[in-house]
């Protein structure tokens, strides 16, 4: 059997180390930097990496939680929303249908304030029975009060999972967030991360403090009671008054990152690669990040000024920055790794989104041209990615383009 | 815009869900029988009517399709052209989980318009209970038991015909006695039942109750908090513990009183209440043990004294008291305020003792009596003679 590639950082406090691990085993890392006290699983691939990981730091002695197998998905997320109302800091994750099944759950979690964080290690959702990546399973939350976030490397899913809890975690917030994965692209493949020390994490991250909303002896509370038409709206204006703020608790949280790791990640809620001078940009999520920053270094050196948006935070959707980033081109191709059957302009999720973003945040209307590729896990080449470039070039020259096309499929 | 009218029955769930029902239905197609339209409709919000919840259910009928259009664009009427209780205990009020306090029965009654309660009781008795409001209106009594007909196991008795004809005469314009019986013999079908319309019709009167008249008690109620003021996370404070109280005869303080919430009291659910003879009791707990609602103060004296704010009558004390004539479940017509029984036998014990006697005389012996009923088999037993009031007034 293959040995993990454990941190030390134990045997040697005060320096950070550095490790070769696939992106699910940096999630497991950070869960135990954060001393996380209660984490549910239950097997589904690729999310499932996660939960190996993590018992194998349980059974090594490295991390002290309660490790409970449930029997299924819904048992999984309820037994953590259980433990956080109760004060503890969870963790759980899924995968594709996996993530489905737990659906109710998941819906009831942002409304009872609860800072749950999650792995979704993205899958496509059956069927036709797959393991390869597409965002449709952790995007069925979108508009329930999550927070979702995507992240291409293994260095960010670690970084972004010691974020994730003091974002979740803030009094103003208390609502879950789902840091996404792609399936295999990240969950399974190594790369080396550099990991923080204890120290640091814990000054970086102070305790999870529910106050008044701790079920307790001590704090007598009843969550969660049926209501009738004359409370639902303020409860979900009260949700809503999360999403107006979470903008600047991430900014303010990225902010404190940085000074206490070191590592600066810019502008939280977007990555701008090659954008300076760019005539179009290609805006997508997740790791197909790499095979379009290869083509893009490419096309530069053809001469052509494209450049790369890689949406990190999909909620809260930034709508505001990306707009006014965005204007700035003369036509935009939006990759989605997911679809929104029967959508307008019938394109992907994150396409329809940008488009509505700019409609209220841009002072332009440049041509907003939608990609769908690389479901199920089909990989995006870099020729994909040039052809998909030059259609963004045409638009932005005026030549009329279909609003929505499909790129690597077989005609 | 045309004439609009709205009608409001207010019931016992579960028991009395299919006549308010049948009722409202039959107003819309009575009415329609004169070309007016109309929409008939139960307050979904009610909802789980579990035994004995206050409900309601509305008629809207218009002389054209607009103005019913607009008493559609309304979730309930919020003034109505007639209201019905179809069970006289709901004239102390009702507070529905959906209502929000004590809700007097003619809260929606336009001033001058007519409250039809079935009952068997008198005006002035049942002005005892109902509320006082500022607008006069009017009171008409239909005689009658509290009916269940409709209801699964039960025999119709004539109830929802009946309530036609006498709306046919509070309301005319709404639809005269012809449309009632051209209804009746169209869809129901039965030559008796227009005889009951008729003689519902024929019999009906009503009393005039002026400002201020009625019962001088201020129905509880509250305001509901904004967004900002409501506990996040879908949360609610629980209750502190509660703690001893004064005997009012000796000023000592002892027992236990739970604190309760004062924002949902439910008692308005009870068709029954337990009367205690506070002499006999033995303070064995059993009461106090098995009241699914805690709603027994400990006294201090170590008796139980069923707390009538608290109580919805479902009579399981008296079930589980292990003491001959110690809880007797009487019907709550007989009470017109929620006043501590154990206060008053501790101020004048020969005197609660005198008013115990004659109360319980009133209460049907526990095996003859099931939840919701008087006694069991009181139903089967009157519909023959709800039949005959029917027929003979």
């Amino acid at each position: 059997m293959a040995t993990l590639t454990l941190p030390v950082e134990e045997k040697k406090k005060g320096t950070e180390q550095e490790a070769l691990i696939t992106g699910a085993e940096a999630i497991a890392i950070a869960c135990k930097l954060a001393n996380v006290d209660v984490v549910t699983a239950y097997p589904i691939r690729p999310y499932d990496t996660v939960m190996q990981y993590i018992s194998q730091l349980v059974a090594d002695g490295e991390m002290d939680c309660e490790y409970i197998v449930a029997e299924g998905e819904h048992s999984q997320f309820e037994i953590v929303k259980h433990a956080s109302v109760c004060g503890a800091r969870v963790f759980c994750g899924s995968s594709g249908v996996g993530w489905m099944y737990a659906m109710e759950a998941l819906t009831v979690t942002p409304a009872l304030r609860i800072p749950l964080i999650a792995m979704v290690g993205n899958r496509a959702l059956d069927d036709p029975g797959a393991f390869g990546v597409e965002h449709n399973d952790a995007l069925a939350v979108r508009d329930l009060g999550w927070m979702l976030t995507w992240v291409d490397s293994a260095q960010e899913a670690l970084d972004t999972a010691l974020i994730a809890y003091r974002v979740a975690e803030d009094r103003r917030m208390f609502v879950p967030l789902a840091i996404s994965c792609d399936g295999a692209f990240l969950t399974h493949s190594q790369a080396l991360v550099k990991i923080p020390t204890a120290e640091q994490v814990k000054k970086f991250l102070p305790a999870y403090n529910r106050g008044d909303l701790l079920l307790h002896p001590d704090n007598v509370i009843s969550v969660a009671p049926q209501v009738n038409e004359d409370w639902v709206m303020e409860i979900r204006r009260q949700n809503f008054a999360v999403t107006e703020i979470a903008c600047d608790v991430i900014r303010e949280v990225y902010a404190e990152f940085e000074k206490t790791f070191g590592r600066k990640y810019g502008n939280p809620f977007f990555e701008e690669y090659m954008t300076e001078d760019a005539e179009v940009v290609l805006l997508g999520m997740g790791t197909l990040s790499t095979p379009v920053k290869v083509a893009i270094r490419k096309m530069r050196e053809q001469g052509k000024k494209v450049g790369f948006v890689r949406l990190r935070w999909f909620r809260p959707f930034a709508g505001k920055e990306i707009g006014k980033c965005l204007e700035r081109f003369k036509a935009i191709g939006v990759l989605d790794r997911d679809f929104s059957f029967g959508s307008p302009d019938l394109s992907g999720v994150v396409a329809t989104e940008v488009r509505s973003a700019m409609y209220s945040n841009s002072k332009t209307r440049p041509p907003v041209i939608g990609f769908i590729g690389g479901l199920g896990g089909r990989e995006v080449t870099v020729p994909d990615v040039e052809s998909m470039t030059d259609i963004v070039f045409q638009a932005a020259q005026g030549k009329a383009q279909p609003l929505t096309q499909w790129i690597g499929l077989r005609g | 815009m045309g004439q609009l009218f709205a009608v409001e029955v207010i019931y016992r769930g579960v028991f009395q869900k299919t006549l308010a029902k049948n009722i409202t239905r039959d107003i819309v197609l009575a009415a329609h029988n004169e070309g007016k339209l109309g929409i008939s409709f139960g307050r979904y919000g009610d909802a789980p009517e579990r035994n004995g919840i206050p409900a309601k259910s509305f008629a809207i009928v218009a002389n054209d399709e607009l103005t019913l259009e607009a008493g559609m664009a309304q979730y309930e009427p919020k003034q109505v052209d007639l209201t019905l209780v179809l069970d006289d205990t709901l004239c102390k009020g009702g507070e529905s989980w959906a209502w929000y306090g004590l809700q007097p029965v003619h809260h929606a009654l336009k001033p001058g318009h007519t409250l039809i309660v079935i009952s068997l009781e008198d005006a002035p008795t049942l002005l005892k209970s109902i509320h006082r409001r500022e607008e006069p209106y009017k009171l008409g009594i239909m005689k009658g038991i509290t009916s269940f007909s409709g209801m699964w196991v039960f025999k119709d008795d004539h109830t929802d015909v009946r309530v036609l004809g006498a709306i046919a005469k509070a309301l005319p314009e709404v639809f005269s006695l012809k449309s009632v019986e051209q209804f009746i013999n169209e869809k129901l079908k039965s030559a008796a039942k227009v005889t009951s319309a008729r003689n519902a019709f024929e019999r009906f009167t009503t009393v005039p109750v002026k400002a201020g008249q009625g019962n001088p008690e201020v129905p509880f109620a509250f305001e509901k908090p904004g967004w900002e003021d409501m506990r996040s996370a879908v949360s609610i404070k629980g209750q502190p513990q509660g703690g001893p109280y004064p005997d009012p005869a000796t000023g000592k303080v002892g027992g236990f009183r739970p604190a309760r919430n004062e924002l949902f009291k439910k008692y308005s659910t009870r068709t029954l209440r337990p009367v205690i003879n506070f002499s006999t009791c033995t303070k064995c707990t059993l009461c106090w043990l098995n009241c699914p609602d805690a709603s027994f103060d400990v006294t201090p004296e170590g008796t139980y004294d069923a707390n009538l704010e608290a109580c919805c009558g479902c009579g399981v004390c008296e079930e589980v008291c292990p003491v001959k004539d110690c809880v007797h479940m009487v019907n709550e017509s007989e009470f017109h305020d929620n006043k501590s029984q154990w206060e008053a036998f501790r101020n004048d014990k020969d005197a609660y003792l005198k008013w115990l006697e004659s109360t319980i005389e009133k209460a049907e012996p526990i095996e003859k009596r099931s939840h919701g009923f008087r006694y069991r088999g009181q139903y089967a037993e009157q519909v023959p003679e709800a039949l005959e009031i029917a027929k003979k007034g």
